[in-house]
C-alpha cells in the first residue's frame, strides 16, 4: 500500500431511536492520502466534513466501507473495525485530531496540558519537557502563559495550544477539523506557515477549511463535499 | 521515535467473564434466558444485579463505566472486590496464577491476598472504606498491616507520603477522617487504596457530591496517579464528562448488563444503543 490513508465507500448514517429517524450524513466517499500530502475538504455547513473526519478517527462509526490506515506499528489497518485498544495506541503515537475546541481538564496548565501528550507517547519526562517546551515555542504561545490554566485564554491562544498539543507526539497522520475558524488573518498566516512547514517535514494531513485563500499552495487536492457525496 | 508495541494482542490485566450477581433461588423461566422484567424474574422474583458481564481493563488503562442507578455499576465493583459473593463467573488478575487462575474460585486466604497486594477500592460512601474513628494514618497503617507491615516507623512514613500525594497536611495526619470534610475524606480512601501499589484500582462515583473545585482537585489527583503509579482503573461515574476526560474506554451498564462498550468519544458522540443515546441526550 502506497497511499497512507485510503477511503473507500466511506458512509455513515445516524439513526436516532427516540425520534425513529436515520439521518444520512455521507454516502459512498472514496480517496486515496498519498504520504506527506495534503488534502482539503470543503463543502457547507451539514455537508457531512466532520463526519468523515470523525469516522477516521474513530469517535464515529462508520455504517459501510473501509478507512486503511498504513500504520507502523500494526501494517495495514482498518480503522472502521480495528480493535479499540489499537486504535487507542495509534491515537497516542500516530494519529492527531485538532478542532477549534479544546479539551483539557481542569486544574492543568497549558505547559502540562502539552507534555502530558508527549507523556503518553511514551516519551521520557526530561525528554517529553523539551519537546513541549519546542512545540510550545514552535507555535509561539508567549512563555509567561506556559504555567497558566488555558480557560484564561484567547481563541487563538487555545487553538495553537491544540496544535502544539497534536503535534507534540510528531503524528504520522494530523486531522484538522477546521482549525483555523474564529481566527483573525495574522494568527491564519502563522497557523498557514506552522503547517507548511509540518507538510514540508513529511506529515500527511487532511483539513477542513472554509476559507479558500488559506488552502492555496498548501493543499494538494482539494475536494467538494456536497450533501455528502465527493467531487474533486 | 514510536513506542506502539508490534504485539497484536496486549493482554488485560483484570479479564472478568460471564460474572453473575442473582438475588434470589432463580426458577426455570429465569435460569433459562427468558426475558426478565426489568433485572427481576416476573415469575420468582429473582434479582439478577449482574448478569453476564463480560470485561477486560489494560494495562496503566481507565475504563469508564456508565449507567442509571441500580444498572449493577456497584454491585460488579464490589464482586470484583469479593465485598459480594457472585453467583456465576470468573476473573482473572494477571498477577495472580500468571491470569490463568479465576480468582473468583480463590480460597479466602487467597482472596485476603489478592484484595490487600493487587487492589485498592474506593468506595462511594466513604463510611464503607474508612474507619471514622481511626486516625487517617491508621487507616492507610490498616492496609500496611493486611500486607504483612509491621515496622511502626516505615509504616509512618508511607502513610504520610501518601497522604501528601493526595493533599492532605502532614499535620492533620493523626485526625480521624470524621473531622474530614467529604472530598478530604475521598482522598484519604484513594491514598488508603494505594497503599500497597495495587495494579488495579476501583473507583466508585468517587467525585459525586464534591464541588467542583473539589472535584476538579481529586479528577487532577486520578490522572496523575495513573501516570505516576502506572495503575489501571475502573472507574464507575454518573459524571458524563469525567468519563470524558478520563477514560480511554466506556463500557454502559442497563438492568445488570452491559449493552454498550467503545471508545469513550465514540460512545458520547455516536452512541448506538437506544439507552445511551437517551442518556447522551440528556446531558445539560
Amino acid at each position: 500500500m502506497k497511499a497512507i490513508l485510503k477511503i473507500e465507500h466511506l458512509s455513515k448514517n445516524f439513526y436516532l431511536h427516540e425520534q425513529q429517524k436515520l439521518i444520512s450524513s455521507c454516502r459512498n466517499i472514496s480517496f486515496e492520502l498519498d504520504k506527506g500530502s495534503f488534502i482539503g475538504i470543503v463543502g457547507t455547513s451539514g455537508a457531512g466534513k466532520s463526519t468523515v473526519l470523525r469516522c477516521i478517527y474513530r469517535t464515529y462509526l462508520a455504517t459501510e466501507g473501509h478507512v486503511w490506515y498504513n500504520s507502523l506499528a500494526y501494517g495495514p489497518v482498518d480503522l472502521v473495525n480495528a480493535d479499540e485498544r489499537q486504535i487507542i495506541n495509534l491515537r497516542r503515537a500516530e494519529i492527531g485530531y485538532v478542532s477549534q475546541f479544546l479539551a483539557i481538564l481542569p486544574r492543568t496548565t497549558a505547559f502540562r496540558h502539552v507534555t502530558d501528550a508527549a507523556l503518553e507517547a511514551g516519551f521520557s519526562q526530561a525528554e517529553a519537557e523539551k519537546r513541549a517546551a519546542q512545540m510550545l515555542d514552535y507555535f509561539r504561545l508567549r512563555r509567561d502563559l506556559w504555567g497558566l490554566y488555558p480557560a484564561t485564554f484567547s481563541g487563538g491562544e487555545k487553538l495553537r495550544l491544540n496544535l502544539a498539543h497534536a503535534m507534540v507526539k510528531a503524528p504520522r497522520l494530523l486531522l484538522l477539523d477546521e482549525p483555523t475558524a474564529s481566527l483573525d488573518p495574522d494568527t491564519k498566516l502563522l497557523v498557514r506557515d506552522l503547517l507548511l512547514k509540518l507538510k514540508n517535514e513529511g506529515t500527511s494531513m487532511l483539513g477542513i477549511f472554509h476559507d479558500l485563500e488559506f488552502m492555496e499552495g498548501l493543499c494538494d487536492r482539494v475536494y467538494n463535499l456536497s450533501q455528502g457525496s465527493f467531487t474533486e | 521515535m514510536q513506542t506502539v508495541k508490534n504485539n497484536k494482542k496486549e493482554k488485560p490485566i483484570l479479564e472478568v467473564r460471564g460474572l453473575t450477581v442473582r438475588y434470589g433461588q432463580g426458577c426455570d423461566y429465569c435460569l433459562n434466558g427468558q426475558p426478565l422484567l426489568k433485572n427481576s424474574c416476573p415469575h420468582c422474583k429473582t434479582v439478577w444485579a449482574c448478569n453476564d458481564v463480560n470485561l477486560e481493563l489494560y494495562p496503566g488503562e481507565i475504563l469508564g463505566v456508565v449507567g442509571e442507578s441500580g444498572s449493577g455499576k456497584s454491585t460488579m465493583m464490589k464482586s470484583i472486590y469479593f465485598d459480594f459473593p457472585v453467583t456465576e463467573g470468573s476473573a482473572y488478575l494477571q498477577a495472580y496464577g500468571a491470569g490463568k487462575a479465576n480468582m473468583f474460585a480463590a480460597t479466602a486466604q487467597q482472596k485476603k491476598y489478592i484484595r490487600n497486594h493487587m487492589m485498592g477500592m474506593v468506595y462511594q460512601n466513604p463510611v464503607l472504606g474508612l474507619r471514622m474513628d481511626y486516625s487517617a494514618a491508621g487507616n492507610i497503617a490498616e492496609k500496611l498491616i493486611a500486607a504483612g507491615g509491621r515496622n511502626f516507623g516505615s509504616m509512618t512514613a508511607r502513610a504520610s507520603q501518601l497522604l501528601e500525594a493526595v493533599e492532605i497536611l502532614p499535620g492533620r495526619m493523626k485526625e480521624p477522617p470524621k473531622n474530614f470534610s467529604g472530598g478530604m475524606q475521598q482522598r484519604v480512601q484513594i491514598s488508603k487504596a494505594l497503599a500497597n501499589n495495587p495494579q488495579v484500582l476501583l473507583l466508585d462515583e468517587v467525585t459525586t457530591g464534591l464541588d467542583l473545585s473539589v472535584q476538579a482537585k481529586v479528577l487532577d489527583l486520578i490522572r496523575r496517579i495513573r501516570q505516576e503509579f502506572g495503575v489501571s482503573i475502573l472507574l464507575v461515574s454518573h459524571d458524563l464528562a469525567v468519563i470524558r476526560m478520563l477514560a480511554d474506554r466506556t463500557v454502559v451498564m442497563l438492568e445488570g448488563k452491559i449493552i454498550e462498550r467503545g471508545l469513550t468519544d465514540q460512545i458520547l458522540d455516536d452512541p448506538q444503543h437506544p439507552y445511551t443515546q437517551q442518556l447522551v441526550h440528556s446531558l445539560l
